[in-house]
């Protein structure tokens, strides 16, 4: 641990309060029970919050129980469990995650049973395998299912045709769909009001993201920056909580540019930053730490990541508008990152690439994951042609650990840093 | 002409993996534009209206060496992209003016971007296809899409199409279609006489020959056909299902129906019998198109199933229509949409007891041994307790 400050790791508030928040909506779902709260579950990218909210339903995120699950290292049983009742192994391993963690009881991470879903909100932005996802999940619940449609931006835009098309799905399936299963009544100000505060909390979001333009970087922007997105990507955005959470946060950040500090690892400060990347891609979560930690013990920070706008591109300028919220709600879930087109997805890594003064370009490829994996090859090509710094490509699994190889990993990231001191024409220094 | 000089010619066109017959379509006027598709449906239509001959691209087969195409993508990706980027980079494409890339995947879908990176002078356009199925919802943005498309081809080509135009396109694809379906119900009736392996042939054909010269060859099989015999097996009858992108090679069929199965229906190609019944030509065209795909077009894991009980419906039916008396899941190896779909159908035909095998594939695989023993074996079972 030479690279990291020998300070003992203080938890700094905002990361207290992400904690909080987060396991205070896995309470909200094990007592919907007791709080005769109604549950929606439905997709992280695109999600549509702010309108769930209106509902007063309690928002389950079956990506979000995989990522815990893997974290804890319990998604491999869970699985091998899918696989052995009849899912093919070369399927989104999300997905049998989420299969097995049924079969074995459904447990949340507090410990307690997960509710049935009153409802599937299936909003369909940006991976074709959700449709399927949920066409499963509605196979063993027999809930009602809402599917909302959001045309991929196949031309690099998002047309008229496109944005009316979501905004009468949301007229005409999602809100009748959902005042019914909730019995509560569509009340569009307070949808504005949420809009109003989900713009809030994203202007601190996309500071806080852009603050690792500073050199020392305050934050990293991939394997810190997935703690950030936390509330705002799941069932908080459009709330109070959200807001203050990303005010306190700001705060912190500003507060370790002040003192020229890196970002806070798992086992402190970091302060070696010798190489800035960019990286595509997912993080590995059964292995996350040690993943992070084979970055951090060698220099390098991530200053930018296309994985942290997968809930929306918000740096890029979009913003939920309380004055037309359906619309704003449409160009929303256009607008994520999986759903932009391949010349997209390269243009802004190339913009990245330069606003964040990055020394290289890293593909983490998923295997899980085609709407990320299919074409990053040809993405780090064009990159490095546009760029002329060099990528690097490795492939790991979101929650399966038997696709995580430390040792491959390492090697490959060792000779990728060499390769970028290379380039800038010295030898590597010996690790302090 | 007999069955054999016809599936010749059919099978001298697949294995024309330079396109030859469509490059001599396009060589005969300069005018003429060519626009390549991929599976699983395009409302091929709107190219044949615009004068155009819509290509289909299945792939490289198991003929090509892929040698670039490789380099696009990791190990775990289906191979159908792989091979036709290798097409591409080799310029047995370069007569092609506009590629046309369906929402069936991510895939697919992350193709349709890669194409505009990699071949920036051809016209390149996603086709989103309504996963909502109500008229004035899906219907009314899937012809705006249709709308936009043809406003490409017109670009393209230099030249209007009417709406008269676009009902006789659609009478011509009715026709096909037509024809089609009538071989699907020979075959089911007397599988003996239609081995897959031609039927599969002839509609490979309908890939790169203008649909016009196609029925013809259609007609002219149909006619063939009925004066020809062919002796009848003991097989038992079988449903083929996962196989709607990437092909098999065609040994792979032959290797089922050798191994005790008469093949009774399949989701090989689809676009020629995607839409299910005829497109009717009295209403505005794009309403036509619409309409018939968003209530008469076959079901496939690339569409979403609207209701619970919707799921495998379609091949319930063709189950019982076809007294079916096994289904064999032949899916892509790391194929997301077939293989996420296939517990749900094993689910539904199993509680009509209707027994199944699964096993992947991919359009180079070689070999055949353990495919013909699992049908075999399957086939077996299917005449030992039936
Ligand atoms: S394929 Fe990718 S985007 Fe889709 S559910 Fe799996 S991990 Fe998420
Ligand atoms: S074979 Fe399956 S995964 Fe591959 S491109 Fe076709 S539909 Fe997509």
């Amino acid at each position: 641990m030479s690279n990291q400050a020998q300070t003992e790791v203080i938890k700094e508030p905002s990361m207290i309060m992400q904690k909080e928040l987060i396991a205070s909506n896995y309470d909200a779902l094990t007592s919907s029970g007791e709080t005769g709260k109604k549950v929606v579950s439905t997709f992280v990218p695109g999600n549509l919050n702010e309108l769930i909210r209106c509902f007063d339903l309690v928002n389950n995120l079956p990506e979000i129980n995989a990522i815990n699950n893997g974290m804890r290292k319990k998604s491999g049983g869970m699985i091998m469990d899918a696989e052995k009742s009849g899912h093919s192994e070369d399927v989104c391993t999300y997905v049998k995650s989420d299969i097995g963690m049924m079969s074995q009881g459904n447990i949340a991470p507090n410990g307690k049973p997960m509710p049935r879903p009153d409802v599937l909100l299936l909003s369909y932005t940006g991976c074709y395998t959700f449709m399927k996802w949920f066409e499963l999940l509605r196979h063993e619940y027999h809930c009602p299912t809402l599917m909302l449609q959001v045309p991929y931006q196949g031309d690099g835009k998002i047309t008229r045709n496109m944005v009316e098309y979501v905004v009468k799905q949301l007229k005409e399936v999602v809100i009748p769909g959902l005042e019914e299963v909730s019995g509560v009544k569509f009340d569009i100000d307070r949808l504005r009001e949420m809009m109003k505060r989900s713009a809030q909390a994203e202007d601190d979001l996309v500071w806080v993201l852009e603050s690792a333009k500073h050199k020392p970087s305050p934050i990293d922007a991939y394997f810190g920056a997935v703690y950030y997105m936390g509330p705002i990507f799941t069932a908080f955005r459009g709330t109070q909580q959200a807001v203050d959470y990303y005010k306190v946060l700001r705060k912190e950040i500003q507060a370790r540019i002040d003192k020229g500090q890196g970002p806070i690892t798992p086992e402190g400060e970091q302060t070696d930053q010798r190489y800035r990347l960019v990286v595509e891609g997912p993080p590995n979560w059964t292995s996350f730490r040690e993943f992070w930690k084979l970055f951090y013990d060698e220099g390098a920070v991530v200053v930018a990541s296309t994985y942290s706008k997968v809930g929306g591109l918000y740096d890029q300028g979009f913003r939920h508008s309380p004055d037309n919220p359906l619309e704003s709600l449409a160009e929303y879930c256009l607008g994520c990152y999986t759903n932009n087109n391949m010349p997209q997805r390269v243009d802004l890594i190339e913009q990245y690439m330069n606003e964040y003064e990055a020394d290289g370009f890293l593909t983490n490829s998923i295997k899980s994951c085609n709407s990320f994996a299919a074409g990053e090859l040809l993405m780090m090509r064009e990159i490095e042609k546009r760029t002329g710094k060099p990528g690097a490509f490795i492939e790991t699994d979101l929650v399966d650990p038997r696709y995580f190889s430390h040792a491959n990993v390492k090697n490959r990231l060792e000779s990728y840093f060499q390769m970028i001191e290379q380039r800038r024409g010295g030898s590597k220094p010996i690790a302090a | 002409m007999s069955t054999a000089d016809i599936i010749k010619r059919c099978e001298a066109l697949y294995e024309d993996l330079h396109f030859s017959a469509s490059r001599e379509w396009k060589a005969a006027d300069p005018g003429r534009k060519v626009i390549g598709y991929m599976p699983v449906y395009v409302p091929v239509e709107l190219i044949h209206a615009a004068g155009m001959l819509p290509l289909g691209i299945m792939g490289g087969g198991d003929q090509m060496e892929v040698i670039h195409g490789d380099a696009y993508y990791q190990s775990y990706i289906c191979r159908i992209p792989r091979s036709t980027i290798e097409l591409g980079i080799a310029k047995r494409l370069d007569f092609v003016d506009g590629m046309l890339f369906p929402s069936i995947c991510d895939v697919i879908r992350n193709l349709s971007g890669m194409w505009k990176l990699m071949f920036p002078d051809t016209y390149v356009r996603y086709i989103d296809v309504p996963q909502n199925y109500k008229d004035d919802i899906g219907g009314l943005f899937y012809q705006q899409e249709m709308r936009e498309l043809l406003e490409g081809l017109e670009e393209l080509s230099g030249r209007k199409v009417s709406d008269d135009d676009l009902r006789n396109s659609i009478k011509v694809y009715n026709e096909n279609r037509a024809l089609i379906r009538e071989i699907y119900k020979q075959r089911s009736a007397e599988p003996w006489k239609i081995p897959t392996a031609e039927l599969y042939l002839l509609a490979r054909a309908g890939m790169v020959l203008p649909v016009e010269e196609h029925s013809d060859m259609l007609r002219e099989y149909l006619e063939a056909v009925a004066i020809e015999d062919k002796p009848k097996r003991d097989n038992c009858r079988v449903i083929i299902n996962g196989s709607f992108c990437e092909q098999p090679p065609l040994n792979l069929i032959k290797s089922i129906e050798m191994s005790g199965c008469y093949i009774v229906d399949d989701d090989y190609i689809q676009v020629n019998r995607w839409l299910k019944e005829d497109v009717p030509t009295d209403i505005n065209p794009f309403q036509a198109l619409a309409s018939a795909f968003l209530h008469h077009s076959a079901d496939t894991a690339a569409k979403y199933a609207e209701t619970e009980e919707d799921v495998g419906k379609q091949l319930l039916e063709s189950i019982r229509e076809n007294r079916a008396e096994g289904v064999i899941f032949a899916a892509p190896s790391f194929c997301d949409p077939a293989l996420l779909w296939r517990p749900m159908l094993a689910d539904k035909i199993s509680e009509h007891n209707v027994p199944y095998i699964s096993f992947k594939y991919a359009e180079n695989s070689g070999q055949m041994a353990p495919i013909r023993e699992q049908a075999g074996t399957f086939a077996d079972s299917i005449k030992l307790w039936s």
